[in-house]
């Protein structure tokens, strides 16, 4: 059973996109290598440098004393190091005024409700797509499907006076109710792709076996779930982590408000207090450039699967 | 709310739907042997009540309302939606997003495939794409205080050295310093080079991927044809690659229409720079005018769609080949 691994339901370029990011894919294109004109490798290493120096010299930035960044630029540090840690202490400070450590802990609380709970009712809801018969499955299907491509705008509004009159407005539920409806068509349709892919006759041998639609979800779909569990889970996480505008619109209060909301917000009055910004933007890049990095392969996956999503 | 508090009430929402979950097997157990059909929607039943409730109830609800006046008492017709295509400040709205759509795509787009093409095969190929690539993984808050900073000014002025790496450059080439993100209508450009600079490293790892694939025997065939590197990305590399291409356009395209969160963080939409879904934020929980949102919203909406459906269209294409 081992052996079955079934796939997010891709396009072949999309395949290909995983196939390269294995092991075995690389070895294979290594056989394609082409000889490359000094031009060609000249152009690309411009490019990567124009890409990286902005994150680069903010980086940089963000360990200079708060007189020296305001003063000079920071390519003058290599002249003249100073480094200090005090921007990071002021940002990760819980106490202090311009201190960030609170919104980094909400989002982390805001973040893994926001990627289990669609989780959860996106498995069953998908197994039922996926195995069971019954009336209306094919409309409701179709429904889910197309609900992916609603802007999350559209439903903003509504929901904040939804969420007042249910007096939880406010709330970390007020996120973690919207990220989570938000993220249910796209959880279900990468699951119910992965699902359906696993041959029929497993099933259906466990069906001759006596064991019901419940034993079966246990026994034989979970287990072999987790790469698309982890596909849409990072793809959830960056979401959720990286949000800002159900933030600004749920979070209005400090003791809930994400790390975005916050740096957002302190670009907005004080957009000037570089020591802190840029401090604060690397607090809030280490997650994902982590989770990117270590997890690279379903990340990209994920991404395809959710290029759609409002 | 201390930590220890958050803690547990984040604890307590993840056990209260394992819970659920938990709920709907115990039920779908027990009516299972009567009937398979009810399981089916046993398990539907959380998800459908989430996503009717979260998601279709309040687009309708918003769509009813954009016809609604700002308080959303009287019924105005299409009002809202004409003002936002008469109104001069709603135009020049207008006018940004179309610019946004129309130059994020393709040079993005442009750009990611120079890249994947030049790297392709090169030594230390993942950690070139990796570079291009992890602006996509950070949040575009962070991507536009990482930008602002580069185009961050201070007074052309005797005593005062410039901070912001782009106007050091111009300096360095003995231009005067320029307020980048302030001087319209240019400003529009530069917050769009932010979105270019996250959206290329998506462009280049599906476009590389789908470089990859080409069969190897077709470029053998061309390579003893005789074909130089531009016929080759002409003749053989474009054609082969046509379908990723579309695909990746319209998601960079359907991202930009919805692009928010550098325009709020840059300008916050001031200095011409505003953009339909900032637009949509600024009426609906600034302005407090709530058919003019919801028109704004519902007008975001019927963008998307033809986008959607062309791509769908485009992917079901490429699966069939």
């Amino acid at each position: 059973m081992s052996s079955i691994t079934p796939q997010v339901d891709l396009t072949p370029e999309q395949r290909a996109a995983l196939a390269e990011t294995s092991p075995t894919g690389r070895a294979a294109t290594s056989i394609k290598k082409k000889v490359t004109s000094p031009v060609a490798s000249a152009v690309a290493v411009l490019l990567a440098v124009v890409w990286t120096i902005p994150t680069f010299g903010l980086l940089v930035s963000s360990f200079r004393p708060e007189k020296a960044i305001k003063t000079t630029g920071w390519w003058t540090f290599f002249g003249d190091p100073q480094m200090t840690l005090d921007n990071y202490r002021t940002v990760l400070s819980t106490t202090s005024q311009s201190g960030l450590g609170n919104f980094f802990v909400n989002s982390f609380v805001i973040t893994i409700p926001s990627v289990i709970i669609p989780i959860c009712l996106a498995a069953l809801a998908a197994y039922a797509f996926a195995w069971i018969d019954f009336k209306g499955r094919d409309f409701l299907f179709v429904l889910v499907f197309a609900l992916q491509i609603v802007p999350l705008q559209v439903a903003l509004l509504p929901l904040l006076t939804m969420y007042v009159h249910a007096g939880i407005g406010g709330t970390f539920w007020t996120i973690w109710l919207s990220h989570s409806a938000f993220a249910l068509p796209l959880a279900i349709f990468i699951l119910h792709n992965f699902m359906k892919e696993i041959p029929k006759e497993l099933i259906e041998a466990a069906r001759v076996d006596g064991a019901g639609h419940v034993k079966i979800f246990f026994r034989i779909m979970l287990p072999l779930l987790t790469p698309a569990l982890a596909a849409f889970g990072i793809f959830q996480f960056l979401w959720v982590w990286n949000d800002l505008l159900v933030a600004l619109t749920f979070a209005s209060d400090n003791s809930v408000k994400p790390l975005t909301k916050a740096l957002a917000d302190l670009s907005g009055t004080r957009g000037t207090a570089w020591h802190l910004l840029s401090a604060g933007a690397f607090i809030s890049i280490i997650v994902p450039v982590v989770v990117f990095i270590s997890l690279q392969r379903y990340f990209v996956r994920g991404l395809l699967a959710g290029g759609l999503k409002g | 709310m201390d930590i220890s508090t958050k803690l547990l009430t984040m604890l307590l929402a993840i056990l209260l739907f394992v819970a659920v979950v938990g709920l709907m097997l115990f039920i779908a157990g027990r009516t299972e042997r009567r009937s398979a059909s009810i399981v089916g929607y046993v398990f539907l039943f959380p998800s459908i009540i989430m996503v009717s409730v979260g998601l279709l109830y309040p687009a309708v609800r918003t769509t009813f309302q954009s016809f609604f006046d700002a308080a959303g008492k009287a019924f105005v017709g299409l009002d809202n939606y004409q003002t936002i295509f008469t109104s001069p400040d709603d135009l020049l709205v207008l006018r940004n997003t179309v610019l946004w759509v129309v130059v994020t795509p393709f040079v993005a787009t442009a750009i990611g495939l120079l890249y994947a093409i030049l790297v392709d095969g090169a030594r230390g190929e993942a950690f070139a794409k990796a570079l291009i690539f992890l602006p996509m993984a950070i949040s575009m808050v962070a991507a536009s205080i990482i930008w602002k900073f580069v185009y961050e000014f201070r007074p052309d002025q005797p005593g005062v050295r410039q901070i912001g790496l782009l106007n050091q450059v111009v300096v360095w080439l003995g231009g005067s310093p320029q307020q980048w993100i302030v001087n319209s209508p240019w400003n529009t450009f530069f917050l769009i080079v932010v979105m270019i600079w996250i959206q290329a490293g998506f462009a280049m790892t599906i476009l590389s991927a789908a470089i990859k694939a080409i069969p190897e025997d077709i470029i053998e065939a061309a390579r003893l044809d005789g074909v130089n590197a531009l016929g080759m990305f002409r003749f053989v590399t474009l054609p082969s690659i046509r379908p990723s291409v579309i695909v990746v356009l319209t998601t960079i395209g359907i991202g930009t229409l919805k692009v928010f969160d550098v325009v709020r963080t840059m300008t916050g939409g001031n200095f011409s720079t505003n953009v339909v879904a900032n637009e949509f934020y600024s009426q609906s929980f600034r302005a407090s005018n709530e058919g003019l949102g919801s028109a704004l919203a519902v007008l975001l909406f019927i963008l998307v769609v033809p986008i959607v459906v062309y791509n769908i269209r485009q992917l079901r294409a490429s699966e069939s080949r």
